[in-house]
């Protein structure tokens, strides 16, 4: 839930990528600090394991300049994707103003997608917040995988898999080397802000 | 979705944030909420940490501790100290959505810090019950 500090004229948002195991939430993060880094000051924190899975979170805060006089300060975040970290995952969501869903094109990572989108709905609901209501936008990441002879899923697929109810943007992605990362990231604080704005005044 | 303190309990709280803390040898201290936003936050002149990073590992390390406390049977822990070398952190919880984060080093009582950080935490509760 966002803070409006009417003192400093300022508004901390809290925007959260989601999504299965080794999706590439952590590689969207990366590839935003390092395009950003020029305006963060502060090193990206990364609680993950030796593997490189993330274990907690990442986070990085940016300042995204004024909206109606109010200082915007954002916070991204990801989530842990492996299943057995859903205590953490669920942690992370405390207070969610907005969700990136990150699912992997990958024809093999297909059940894991729609069961982590099914995760993030009971997620939310056990903080009263319900999926439809919740500035969301989808990822379709490694679309490169195409290239390496891996099969991927159609859009159209993957759209009806995880888009046909929930009907919000969708972006393709191949965040590694960082193809849609930063529209899918423009999108998201857009309507976050958005569904903001009218309780700035 | 969002919420706000109104100006005077903002001021309130920074007020005893500055005032109240430092003079026991507190260097930094940071009121936050659950989500990982900051409050109110003071820090000495001398100390530059990193703020946003501070609140964001509280609130996740007191989440954390707060589900295992759930886990074995215990309501929660409505603080937790951390002791170090030279450095200290303490949290504390204010009412169930605010965390009271106090950075000392090792020259400070922590008897009297104890004492003075539940003075504040009373006074923060006062206002945001008023
Ligand atoms: N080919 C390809 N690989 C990618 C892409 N995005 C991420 N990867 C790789 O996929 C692996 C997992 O990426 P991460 O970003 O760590 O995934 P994650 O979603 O953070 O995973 P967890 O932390 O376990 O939840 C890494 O080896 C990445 O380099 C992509 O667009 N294409
Ligand atoms: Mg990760």
């Amino acid at each position: 839930m966002a803070f409006i500090n009417l003192k400093k004229k300022e508004v901390q948002v809290k925007i959260v990528y989601y999504g299965p195991g080794r999706g590439g939430k952590t590689t969207n993060l990366e590839y935003i600090y390092q395009k950003l880094s020029r305006r963060i000051k502060t090193e990206m924190v990364a609680i993950k394991t030796h593997g490189d899975r993330t274990l907690f979170f990442d986070f990085f805060p940016f300042e995204m300049g004024k909206i109606k006089g109010y200082d915007i300060k954002i916070q991204l975040y990801t989530v842990p994707g492996q299943v057995k970290y859903n205590a953490t995952r669920k942690l992370v969501l405390r207070g969610v103003d907005g969700v990136v869903f990150v699912g992997d094109s990958a024809v093999v990572r297909r059940e894991k997608a729609i069961l982590s989108l099914e995760n993030l709905k009971e997620n939310l609901a056990t903080y009263n917040k319900d999926i439809f209501q919740v500035p969301l936008v989808l990822q379709y990441n490694k679309r490169d995988l195409a290239e390496q002879g891996i099969p991927i899923l159609p859009i159209e697929t993957m759209e009806q898999d995880l888009n046909s109810e929930l009907k919000v943007p969708f972006f393709e992605a191949s965040a590694l080397v960082g193809n849609g990362v930063i529209p899918t990231f423009k999108k998201i604080t857009a309507m976050t802000i958005a569904s903001l704005e009218k309780e700035l005044k | 979705m969002s919420y706000t303190l109104q100006q005077n309990h903002l001021d309130g709280i920074e007020n005893i944030l500055k005032d109240q803390l430092p003079q026991v040898g507190i260097h930094c201290v940071l009121f936050i909420d659950m989500a990982g936003n900051i409050i109110a936050e003071y820090e000495a002149e001398n100390t530059k940490h990193d703020i946003p990073a501070l609140a964001a590992l509280s609130a996740a390390n007191f989440g954390a501790v707060n589900a295992l406390a759930k886990m074995i049977g215990e309501e929660d822990f409505s603080v937790l100290f951390n002791k170090g070398e030279r450095e200290n952190i303490h949290f504390s919880k204010v009412l169930d959505e605010f965390l009271l984060v106090c950075i000392f080093d090792n020259e400070v009582s922590l008897g009297l810090l104890r004492l003075k950080i539940a003075k504040a935490i009373g006074k923060i509760t006062e206002i945001l019950k008023s």
